[in-house]
């Protein structure tokens, strides 16, 4: 088919439209691929998948597997399972990558378990390297290192597969850069064909509803992000208006999610999005670690909390010991003075 | 019609809960010194197991792979209404990545014989991976529902299930048997019953009992030889026999699994090194709550262009 120990990675998509975390991990992909020497693959199932495969070979995929089929327009475990094993035996990558999504999440295990790979789920990073068996055993050159948190967050595992192919990993969304695509570029795509069972197809789906999302937390330069400190739906006004003067979006902790003050579009954090952007306002948040993943790494954070020994503190560049109530309204004032 | 479900759950540190008493001096986490709790969603799972009992009729097994200790999860799901509770333990399963584990699970699963459901939570809170069910599914040659919010009908064979998909939920009609993982927000766990809790109390294996003694022995400063252990013990094992008090125990042997499959040896994944998240207070301005002190921030960031 084609050549063996390339990089792959699992693209998904919906409505013909790739999602961004598939992207991203193609971008990063061919970042490993270029690194190791050898070619990047994207395998992706659907239907009238062409315009999308010829993004993939402008983001940087030398050949995409593309599987077009009616049946497999929306995602179901068994028949993708089917498509991508078989295209992983025929192609023998040494590294396949799917995005952490819930789709991500349910297949690349399943496919890991057939193939008896080794998968590490949920990577925040991805290098090359190599690796010595404790106590001074078989060394292995250029190993992919799947770098992961674990323990709710409190610690960061470098997890390796030495022996077995091909090495896998889910990456979450917004992990990994998306880079500008090369339209010039030349890729192969080959058709992919599956031997399917009947009962690959028994799984059908009755019903979808998927809302486009209200707020896009990835994208935005400025957050003003609300906890349980906000105290009500009706307060988040205040965080609104701030966004508003400054040109921000809003975010909210969990907390405020599962209180009922938000909706979930903008939970930030480890079970909502993970951000990095310039600017970082957290309101009346307390810093749980979970929180913390999802923000840590923006560039400027500002923390108001009432709580001078908050956790947000410890990550925060300016710490303002008060009552988001009287702090917001001066923030804004003095925003429209400045 | 009555079904029976098989329930995967798993005794976690208490990740979520880190307190002061788990901190060491050096800002890291100390795992041992954490509360061993029942993994969350699989209290979850356990409910719509239950759930489905009250509805359908039928039984509710529940499996565990773990340390001695993890009787303690046994006895929970006993007091919450399972028919029965088997712990699956052996040294030569530690040390099991996800594919070792699904491995050793499955192998059990088949011992335990003929079933309607798998029922596991979405992702234990330690590990965080969301694979054991998975891969469970696949080496037992079902097929999969992840993300379960709801069982919306179970009719014969055929099950109509609400899952979360990605900005959204879908309905989806499936044929039994069938894995399923469950999500923390599909349902409230009932709670413990008085009544279930009087009866499995006392209810221990051997491994529990010997564990406990050697504690005891270890606190009162000793360090007690396995003779004298296995001397202590042995009357209060006869005792759970005789009365009817004992948890079902398995190991790799009951369960015939390959050596060569369970534990490290069969876990493809290493992990190469550990780096503890250590909290440091980072270079942190302290901003007056005053119209001075916030005038003086927003100047600051205008100025480096952090805001326009």
């Amino acid at each position: 088919m084609s050549d063996k120990n390339d990089v792959m990675v699992f693209v998904e998509q919906n409505e013909g439209q790739a999602a961004d975390v598939s992207l991203e991990l193609v971008c990063k992909g061919r970042e490993l691929a270029d690194r190791l020497r050898v070619g990047l693959s994207a395998v992706v199932c659907g239907e009238r998948l062409s315009s999308l495969a010829e993004k993939l070979v402008a983001h940087g995929c030398d050949e995409v597997h593309v599987a077009e089929d009616a049946r497999l327009r929306q995602y179901r475990t068994l028949p993708y399972a089917r498509v991508v094993s078989g295209v992983i035996r025929k192609a023998q990558p040494q590294i396949v990558l799917f995005g952490a999504s819930p789709v991500g999440r349910d297949l690349a295990p399943r496919i890991a378990s057939e193939l008896k790979a080794g998968l590490t789920a949920d990577c925040t990073d991805l290098q090359i390297g190599d690796h010595s068996e404790p106590g001074g055993g078989k060394e292995y050159k250029n190993l992919l290192y799947q770098i992961r948190p674990a323990f709710g967050g409190n610690i960061i595992a470098t997890i390796v597969c030495p022996e077995t192919r091909p090495q896998m990993a889910t990456v979450r969304e917004g992990v990994m850069k998306m880079t500008p695509p090369d339209p010039k570029r030349k890729g192969k795509i080959l058709p992919a064909k599956a031997a399917f069972r009947d009962e690959d197809f028994l799984l059908e789906i009755l019903h979808r509803e998927r809302k486009e999302k209200t707020v896009n937390l990835r994208a935005a330069n400025i957050v003003v992000s609300g906890g349980a400190g906000v105290g009500s739906k009706e307060n988040f006004k205040l965080l609104f208006d701030l966004a508003h003067a400054i040109g921000g979006v809003v975010g909210a902790s969990r907390s405020a999610v599962d209180s009922g003050f938000i909706p979930k579009d903008h939970q930030v954090g480890q079970t909502g999005a993970t951000v990095r952007p310039k600017l970082y306002i957290a309101c009346g948040i307390s810093g749980a670690v979970q929180h913390r993943a999802g923000m840590q790494e923006s560039a400027k954070i500002i923390a108001i909390n009432t709580d001078r020994e908050a956790p947000i503190f410890d990550v925060a560049h300016y710490g303002i010991v008060g009552d988001l109530n009287a702090v917001i309204p001066m923030l804004i004032k003095a925003y429209k003075s400045k | 019609m009555p079904y029976h479900c098989i329930v995967l759950a798993k005794q976690v540190p208490d990740t979520k809960n880190i307190t002061g008493q788990a901190m060491k001096d050096d800002g890291t986490v100390n795992r041992a010194a954490l509360p061993a709790i029942f993994n969350p969603e699989d209290l979850n799972a356990l409910e719509l197991a239950l759930d489905l009992r009250d509805r359908f009729g039928g039984r509710v097994t529940l499996i565990t792979m773990g340390p001695p200790a993890a009787c303690e999860l046994l006895r929970d799901a006993l007091y919450r209404g399972a028919d029965e509770a088997i712990l699956l333990s052996d040294r030569r399963f530690a040390a099991a990545d996800t594919l070792a584990t699904s491995y050793a699970l499955s192998c059990a699963i088949r011992k335990i014989g003929p079933f309607d459901l798998v029922i596991g939570g979405r992702q234990a809170i330690d590990g965080d991976t969301a694979q054991v069910g998975p891969q469970t599914a696949e080496k037992l040659g079902i097929n999969q529902v992840t993300y379960v919010e709801k069982v919306l009908k179970l009719d014969g064979r055929t099950i109509e299930i609400e899952r979360a998909i990605e900005g959204g939920f879908e309905s989806v009609r499936a044929q039994l048997p069938l894995l399923l993982t469950v999500t923390g927000t599909a349902n409230e766990p009932r709670p413990p019953r008085a009544k279930r809790l009087l009866q499995y109390r006392h209810y221990t294996t051997a491994p529990e009992i010997a564990g406990r003694i050697r504690k005891q022995i270890e606190q009162s400063g000793r360090t007690p030889t396995d003779a004298e252990i296995a001397a202590a013990a042995a009357p209060l094992v006869e005792a759970a026999v005789r009365e009817k008090r004992t948890l079902t125990l398995w190991d790799a042997d009951t369960v015939a699994a390959d050596a060569a499959r369970i534990g490290g040896r069969g876990s493809p994944t290493k992990v190469k090194k550990i780096e503890s998240i250590v909290l440091m207070g980072r270079d942190l301005a302290w901003i007056e709550p005053n119209e001075e002190g916030v005038r003086g921030l927003v100047k600051g960031l205008v100025e480096e262009h952090i805001i326009g």
